[in-house]
């Protein structure tokens, strides 16, 4: 019987229609895990509240905390975090759950100091022992996975994404809303955003692409990385790179897949030049079918690929993206 | 400009798979043979402060909690280039989790003097915890960035690169900030040059012990831990690749696409 708290977070689809993003539908199945029998609240900014609570509800959130606040839609880290720091402590919340993003992380660490709270990253798993809360997370780059009980509450996590299968829907599912106020003071945010860049063409998104064309440090260079663009273009994926490749400016660090670039699980993962190093296995062991394009026979990439050619992408590609091209026509 | 990085002396990560071993009592990689490193996004921050320091000036700091042989991990640090380096030690450190550690580390920093800026990699190589350089900036009080790539310092504020999913933010932000770095094409680590290693190795390093922190002992050690790691396990995982054949590469090529599309992934 744990109470938790996540933070609802919405996209809008093809059709222009409000969702879940799937970051919130994997936060959501990790908090209704660690929720048990408990109350899965869901905290939701801006307008629209009462549509946006339905697909909450629907997806296993008891209730939804409203707050509206201005400060609050600017998505701003410390503004979010002031304002979760404020509803956790009325609420006497037990576990918040954010997504292991750029701003979750940033945000678990600092909320769990000021709520004197225990702190789990990357969780991908949840589960418990009697009234223990258990998390399990990875450790060692992708090595092992590490077991956490938590002994004391309140605790915030954040969920490695795309390691959590996404909440199902349960259409009728009802709960309760309730507006909150929390007084956000403007002059709490130190930090000023001046501007953010988009980079990578406009595309399927890599974290949520069903196939991704990486290339590593055996591609030499950035020039290759338009081969995989083509490539990407046909298989209808998106294109990642290795650590090594995006530290050689070769391709913008946004395209790194890894431990500390994103974590995907596509239906298709084809690795050209990438070694396989643990802290990038960390972001795409979970792929459903890995293909391993490189010279070395010995290259930790083969001991996780399905499939693999020992071989230069050079001579390997072009006829594979000829032979794709001829039998999806 | 004061910068102070922070690094962590860790077991090489690169080192071979087959080499990893687990203690099963202290849940803990054994160490065996393997070389002790620094992690390497510590060492993109290293670069940074050292970038820092050629345009703008100033003193960088390097300080480690660990063990004695963390040392070895300032030295390497010293000898890029910082001015001085600073190891915190002592036997009721040990077992501290990372608010203890960030704890320390914050202690450490107001004993050195004021400092505008704190610098740790964004990510250690063998926890992968993710929290040292907020917990830092909580501690101190000082603004937070996490996840920067690239710092400049222009009339006393700092602009960040920060990497965000789809791309970057330029952010502004006053000092003092503590800001945990990621790597990218600008902050490559630099060669140590061997004579640099030669003077930084003669030099006596300084180390801090508990008295000197004026620590409150509740909040260090394995009783002030915060969460409890109850087994580490390493899945075993069976090689499944299927290579696949062809006499030559555009056979090989031209039957991956066959068996791709017999999976029905395109």
């Amino acid at each position: 019987m744990t109470n938790v708290l996540i933070i609802g977070e919405f996209q809008q689809t093809e059709l222009q229609e409000t969702d879940l993003s799937r970051n919130t539908l994997e936060v959501l199945s990790a908090g209704r895990a660690a929720a048990g029998q408990g109350t899965l609240t869901a905290i939701v900014f801006g307008a629209a509240c009462e549509q946006k609570a339905a697909l909450l509800f629907s997806r296993g959130a008891d209730s939804v905390l409203w707050l509206a606040d201005a400060l609050l839609e600017s998505g701003h880290p410390e503004a979010v975090l002031a304002a979760l720091t404020q509803v956790a402590a009325q609420t006497k919340v037990q576990v918040v759950l954010l997504a292991d993003d750029s701003r979750g992380r940033e945000i678990a660490p600092r909320l769990a100091h000021r709520l004197h709270a225990g702190v789990v990253t990357e969780i991908v798993g949840v589960g418990s022992e009697g009234s223990t809360l258990l998390f399990w997370r990875p450790v060692y780059g992708s090595r092992c996975v590490a077991e956490i009980a938590v002994d004391h509450l309140p605790v915030i996590g954040t969920v490695k994404l795309r390691s959590m299968e996404p909440a199902p829907s349960q259409p009728d599912r009802q709960g309760e809303i309730s507006k909150v106020s929390v007084t956000l003071d403007p002059a709490l945010t130190k930090t000023r955003l001046i501007e953010r860049v988009t980079e990578g063409g406009g595309g399927v998104k890599l974290e949520n692409a069903r196939v991704v064309v990486s290339g590593g440090r055996g591609l030499m260079g950035p020039e290759p990385f338009r081969r995989l663009a083509e490539l990407a273009e046909t298989l209808k994926g998106a294109v990642g790179a290795s650590r090594a490749a995006a530290d050689a400016g070769w391709a913008p660090v946004s395209f790194q897949v890894g431990q500390t670039g994103k974590s995907v699980s596509p239906e298709l993962y084809i690795a050209v030049g990438i070694s396989g190093a643990s802290q990038h296995l960390a972001g795409m062991s979970g792929s459903k079918t890995i293909v391993a394009i490189n010279t070395d026979a010995d290259a930790p990439i083969f001991k996780v690929a399905h499939l693999g050619i020992v071989g230069d992408f050079k001579t390997i590609l072009p006829p594979f993206m000829a032979k794709v091209k001829s039998l999806t026509s | 400009m004061q910068t102070v990085v922070c690094i962590k002396q860790i077991i090489d990560p690169e080192a071979p798979a087959d080499q990893f071993q687990l203690d099963p009592d202290s849940k803990r990689q054994l160490r065996g043979e393997l070389p002790l490193v620094v992690s390497a996004y510590d060492q993109n921050a290293v670069e940074v402060a050292l970038q820092l320091r050629e345009k703008a000036g100033g003193t960088v700091t390097v300080v480690s909690v660990g063990e004695p042989e963390a040392e070895a991990a300032i030295k390497n640090a010293m000898g890029m280039g910082a001015n001085t380096g600073i190891l915190v030690s002592d036997p009721t450190l040990a077992g501290s989790d990372a608010f203890g550690i960030a704890y320390i580390l914050a202690q450490t920093i107001r004993k050195i003097g004021t400092v505008d800026l704190v610098l740790t990699g964004c990510v250690s190589g063998d926890t992968g915890n993710k929290v040292i350089g907020p917990l830092l900036a909580e501690e101190l009080g000082f603004a937070c960035l996490s996840f920067a790539s690239r710092i400049e310092v222009q009339n006393g504020k700092a602009v960040v690169r920060r990497i965000v999913e789809d791309g970057y933010e330029l952010v502004e932000s006053p000092l003092p900030l503590v800001a945990s770095i990621l790597s990218d094409d600008t902050n490559v680590p630099r060669y140590t040059k061997v004579r640099d290693i030669m003077a930084v190795a003669r030099k006596k390093l300084p180390v801090w012990k508990a008295a000197d922190l004026d620590l409150d002992p509740s909040r260090i050690g394995p009783a002030a831990q915060r969460v409890t790691i109850r087994d580490v396990v390493q899945p075993t995982r069976e090689s499944r690749c299927e290579f696949v054949p062809g006499d030559t590469p555009v056979e090989q090529a031209e039957r991956l696409a066959e068996r791709l599309r017999e999976l029905k992934l395109f």
